[in-house]
């Protein structure tokens, strides 16, 4: 498959070797992040005049769906500010490499070397979803609650397992990432399956060894790769490259299919058209039901969101898996066929979510201005925009970008579904075990239409 | 002989899949072309004048949803039951407020087809960011229209994007 080698730009190998363009990134971010915090634990309780809100659910949320996990895959990891207190204090630095950090560095237990905790964290937020996107003091609790989970996971464990086995957001950038035409790849391999040392894993003067605990020897996708660049820096053989591939260039790869993965998927799934119900949809006793935690009407939900995203949708996926597999005659196991099938939903969840922030980013994005000038909504008026009224942008145009989205999400999976069923098939057996799962996609698609556009 | 046979079997094979695939892609691109251009059904209904009452209360109109003929006179009385609520229709570019207890008054000519949401702009609450209804004026052509191709992308790409 072709690539192109960003690497080779002289400038831009100094640019992503040198640790100081992301550490300048990761202490803006670090600022914008602390603000949010403030803003949200003392700043106005209503949502739409509080930065917390509308910078982390409105601006950042939308930003990294539109833009950085389709473009930049894991480029949001390299530089986020949740990991970054317990990294430092592990590291024993800021910017340079010094070996004086603290911490237990304990291995990350075997039986949760998977992403179960992340697909249990993001239905946790989806319980709460209607009260942590709309209070800035339950988004400002939350994120100091994260800061704080990372930091305790970081002086325990060793390196960042907090980003690649709990984080919630982590894993949705993982999941999606593959699809990213962004990658970290070994240049050559025989090269480095002579190098003995294996200084991107181990470290040496120039880098750490691989905060990810991927090896980059084997890595054939971008799910475990943060993009951070110890390996550009610690790789003494300079085998390391950046390369700019195809989208979904990972997609092809059986590494990395397994069950947890899949069930993420059908959390990602799940909750974007659980999202697009109760957010987007005009069902006013819905909205309350979510937003009343604790209640019976948030209870119902509760059971409602979880049954959907766990049960009811991998149930149906399962069902058309097994209609396939009676249709082509496969002797492949269920299972086996299950989690190789629902890879092929990633390309369809992506562009999900992207047509679901299509609809409520252009609805709200002008309240940027305002708390841009007036973070916490007291009342200043730093840059002039405090009084910009709110207007939706674009909306002639949302309806036909949420329709091409949901498409493109649509005919990009069905090239995956059919590619998967061939591994394995010979072709109209292939053909045959693809109907039923294409029959879910479209039907999942329709829904989403109809959420969304209907 | 024989060492052509399986080459010729080969090429067969490969020409008949291109030319299948070729089959594949011209329906595919025809029925699109046909769910593009088929006109959407057309309200037989001369214009008419519409008065529409719309409940704002706690996160939800009343009704939610509200349905006109394209070229229908829209006359939307707003009354709200509790707090400040607003009422911006998309599109259209419309606003208006109503004050606890108050009714404000809207009228437009339902002079675009399709649908619209309907989104409080005045701060209610916690929801308010969520709170909508939805304005159908005629058929909703583009999900419609959405609905039909997605019906065929989905099954002609099985055929066409095999390995």
């Amino acid at each position: 498959m072709m690539r192109y080698e960003l690497t080779q730009i002289p400038w831009l190998k100094r640019l992503l070797v040198s640790r100081w363009p992301i550490f300048l990134v990761r202490a803006v971010v670090l600022a914008g992040f602390v603000l949010t915090i403030v803003a949200g634990l003392v700043g106005s309780p209503v949502g739409s005049h509080n930065f917390a809100i509308i910078f982390v659910w409105i601006a950042w949320w939308s930003f990294l769906k539109l833009l950085a996990i389709p473009f930049g895959g894991r480029a949001w990891c390299a530089v986020c500010p949740i990991p970054m207190a317990g990294e430092w204090m592990q590291q024993g630095a800021l910017v340079g490499r010094s070996a004086r950090g603290i911490g237990l560095n304990r291995a990350w237990p075997k039986q949760f070397r998977n992403i179960w905790i992340p697909t249990g964290a993001f239905a946790m937020i989806g319980l709460f979803s209607a009260v942590i996107l709309t209070l800035p003091r339950v988004t400002g609790w939350v994120l100091l609650g994260f800061i704080a989970v990372a930091l305790v996971v970081s002086l325990v464990y060793e390196r960042r397992a907090f980003c690649r086995h709990i984080c919630p957001i982590g894993g949705f950038i993982g999941l999606y990432s593959r699809l990213a035409p962004v990658e970290v790849r070994v240049r050559d391999r025989a090269e480095c399956a002579t190098h003995a040392d294996k200084t991107c894993v181990t470290g040496n003067e120039q880098g750490y060894g691989c905060p990810w605990q991927a090896v980059p020897l084997a890595l054939v996708q971008n799910t475990n790769c943060g993009l951070c660049m110890e390996c550009l820096r610690s790789c003494s053989r300079d085998n390391i490259a950046v390369n700019l591939r195809p989208f979904g260039a990972d997609m092809g790869r059986r590494a990395g299919r397994s069950l947890d993965q899949a069930y993420f998927g059908f959390m990602m799934l799940g909750s974007v058209a659980v999202y697009s119900t109760v957010m987007l949809g005009a069902w006013g006793k819905l909205k309350t039901a979510a937003f009343e935690v604790g209640s019976v009407a948030w209870l119902s939900y509760a059971a409602v969101f979880l049954a959907f995203t766990l049960g009811v949708l991998p149930g149906l996926f399962l069902l058309a898996v097994w209609a396939g597999r009676k249709l082509a005659g496969s002797t492949l196991s269920l299972r086996k066929t299950f989690i190789a099938q629902s890879h092929a939903l990633i390309s369809l969840g992506l562009l999900a979510w992207v047509a679901f922030t299509v609809s409520f980013a252009f609805a709200k994005f002008s309240y940027v201005w305002s708390v841009l000038s007036d973070p916490f909504g007291w009342g200043w008026n730093l840059f002039g925009t405090a009084h910009v009224p709110w207007t939706p942008y674009l909306m002639n145009l949302a309806p036909m970008l949420q329709v091409l989205a949901l498409l493109g999400g649509l005919i990009w999976t069905s090239v995956w579904v059919r590619r998967i069923a061939q591994e394995e098939l010979l072709e109209k057996q292939a053909v045959r075990q693809s109907l039923p799962v294409m029959l879910f996609c479209l039907l999942f698609t329709i829904g989403m239409l109809w959420l969304l556009i209907g | 002989m024989t060492h052509t046979k399986y080459p010729l079997s080969n090429t067969c094979t490969a020409r008949r899949r291109k030319c299948f695939k070729s089959q594949i892609a011209v329906v595919a691109v025809l029925l699109a072309i046909a769910v593009l251009v088929v006109p959407a059904p057309m309200s037989l209904a001369a214009p008419q004048e519409r008065h529409i009452r719309i409940e704002a209360s706690r996160f939800q109109y009343t009704p939610s949803v509200v349905s006109v003929n394209p070229g229908d006179r829209v006359t939307i009385d707003l009354t709200s039951t509790d707090v400040v609520h607003g009422l911006y229709v998309d599109d259209y570019a419309l606003n208006i407020t109503a004050d606890p207890g108050q009714t404000t008054r809207l009228t437009f000519v339902a002079d675009k087809a399709g649908t619209f949401a309907l989104r409080c702009s005045a701060p209610c609450g916690p929801i308010h960011p969520f709170m909508v209804g939805r304005l159908n004026v005629g058929s909703n052509g583009l999900l419609w229209r959405a609905i039909g191709i997605a019906s065929v992308v989905a099954f002609a790409g099985l055929w066409w994007f095999r390995k």
